[in-house]
Parts: C-alpha cells; structure tokens; sequence
C-alpha cells in the first residue's frame, strides 16, 4: 500500500498510518521526491504520530529522503515523534541531526512558513 | 518456566512478523510503551541482520519467569557465515552494509542482558533479555 501524499498550497503533507515495511518505505522516498519535482513544493510535512517505533533502516530512508527533498529545493519538518520512539532512537544511537522537527503538524507547518519566510 | 515463539526469517516480511509476534508478546507481558518499542526495536534490527548477513535463520520470542521475575528474552540465531571480529561489531559505527552501524551496540543499549556467539562459517547465535519492572 502506498502512502498517500497530499497537496496544500506550495506544501506536501505526508500523514504515515501504519507500521512501515521495507518496501512501502523505499515506495514513499520515490514518491514524495516525483511529487515534489510535479508540485514545485517549497516545503514537506511528515506526520509520524501513529508510528510506535523506528529501527536503523526506518530512520536511514527518512533521513535519505530529507537530504534528497533538500538537493531538490524544498524543506521537511517531521511532526509528532512519540515519547517512545525519541528514546528508543537515542538509545539506538541515531542522530537525526539538521532535521527539523515539531510537536504535531499544526507546530509543523507554522514552522515551515517561517523557515520558508511567508 | 518458558514458552518459546518463533518466526523463520526468508525475507523482509518475516522481519514484519517478528515485530509484530515481539510486541504481542511484550504487551502480554505487561511490558509499558516504552519498553514495547525497546523490544520492538531491538527484534527488526536482529531480524534484519539475520536477513542481510546470513539470508536465513530463527527469531524466538521466550517468556521468561525466573524467582518471582517476568522477561522476554529475544533470540536470532543463524547459520551464516559468522562474525570474525566481535568487538568490531560491537562498536558504535562499524558497518559492513552501508546501513548506520546502529545495530548490535545498539540493541545492547535497548535490552537488559546482552549475549552473543558467533564462529565463522558456523553461525551466529544472539540472545537479549528485557526484564519487567
């Protein structure tokens, strides 16, 4: 199943629903990085409230796909990373450095119109 | 006591299964959020190793009831080709695969007990156990 990507002004809005496999994760960066090239996107949102965890790999294409959004101009917030998941990853020992993030997606996106200055 | 579940890893979808079955069984346990994603976490990056490294083995699931204590012991086990350098494997960084060299040390930190045993072209057997508080 893929992960629906929607469209809000010069926005992409990204809500992920459900555990994340191998292939539904590589799916994703694909698309999101086509619906950025289609859209002009300045600037994504990526909402992970319903994941309850994340591994090395998880975090590696999420990681991937903020640096490939940014080599094609537009910005990402990742919103609503759950207690659990913020100490399983430190834990873990990931760094998810020069990410932006925010509590949920309302901070998310007021947080994208200021970086992207409108 | 023990009652021992377990999942063969093929392919990426068994990994899946095995988080799913180490969840279930950590939320049965009474394990708290927290500890749930630990576990979780802690059974896709061994599963994914045994995928990656040594194309098949076993993931089990036990619950353990020792003296009065609750546990979930998690064990990957293999057939691959082994490990030759431990320690390396055990530092923060060292990666044979291009992924972020989270995994060992890092499932160490996520668990209680951390143990593993591993010969070259023998296999690699990895047991870690969280303990209910």
């Amino acid at each position: 199943m893929r992960i629906p990507i929607l469209k809000l002004n010069d926005c992409l809005l990204v809500s992920i629903q459900w555990e994340l496999d191998d292939q539904t994760a590589l799916q994703f960066q694909e698309d999101l990085l086509k619906k950025i090239h289609e859209t002009n996107a300045r600037g994504v949102v990526i909402d992970i409230t319903s994941i309850d965890f994340i591994d090395s790999f998880i975090a590696k294409v999420l990681g991937d796909v903020i640096n490939m959004s940014r080599l094609m101009g537009a910005k990402v917030v990742i919103t609503g990373i759950q207690p659990a998941v913020a100490i399983t990853l430190v834990e873990l020992g990931i760094r998810l450095d020069d990410v932006m993030t925010a509590l949920d997606l309302e901070k998310g996106l007021e947080k994208l119109q200021q970086e992207l200055g409108d | 006591m023990e009652i021992q579940s377990c999942v063969t890893i093929l392919n990426e979808w068994d990994i899946v299964a095995a988080r799913q079955l180490g969840r279930n069984v950590a939320k049965e346990l009474g394990f708290g959020t927290v500890d749930q994603a630990r576990i979780t976490t802690a059974i896709s990056e061994l599963a994914r190793n045994i995928y990656l490294y040594a194309g098949q083995g076993q993931l089990c699931i036990d619950r353990l009831n020792e003296q009065g204590k609750t546990g979930l012991r998690i064990i990957a086990v293999d057939e691959g080709p082994g490990i030759p350098d431990i320690r390396k494997v055990m530092e923060d960084g060292f990666s044979t695969s291009g992924g972020l060299g989270a995994g060992l040390p890092g499932v160490r930190r996520l668990m209680d007990d951390f143990d593993i045993d591993s010969n070259p072209g023998e296999g690699t057997d990895i047991r870690a156990t969280k303990w209910l508080r």
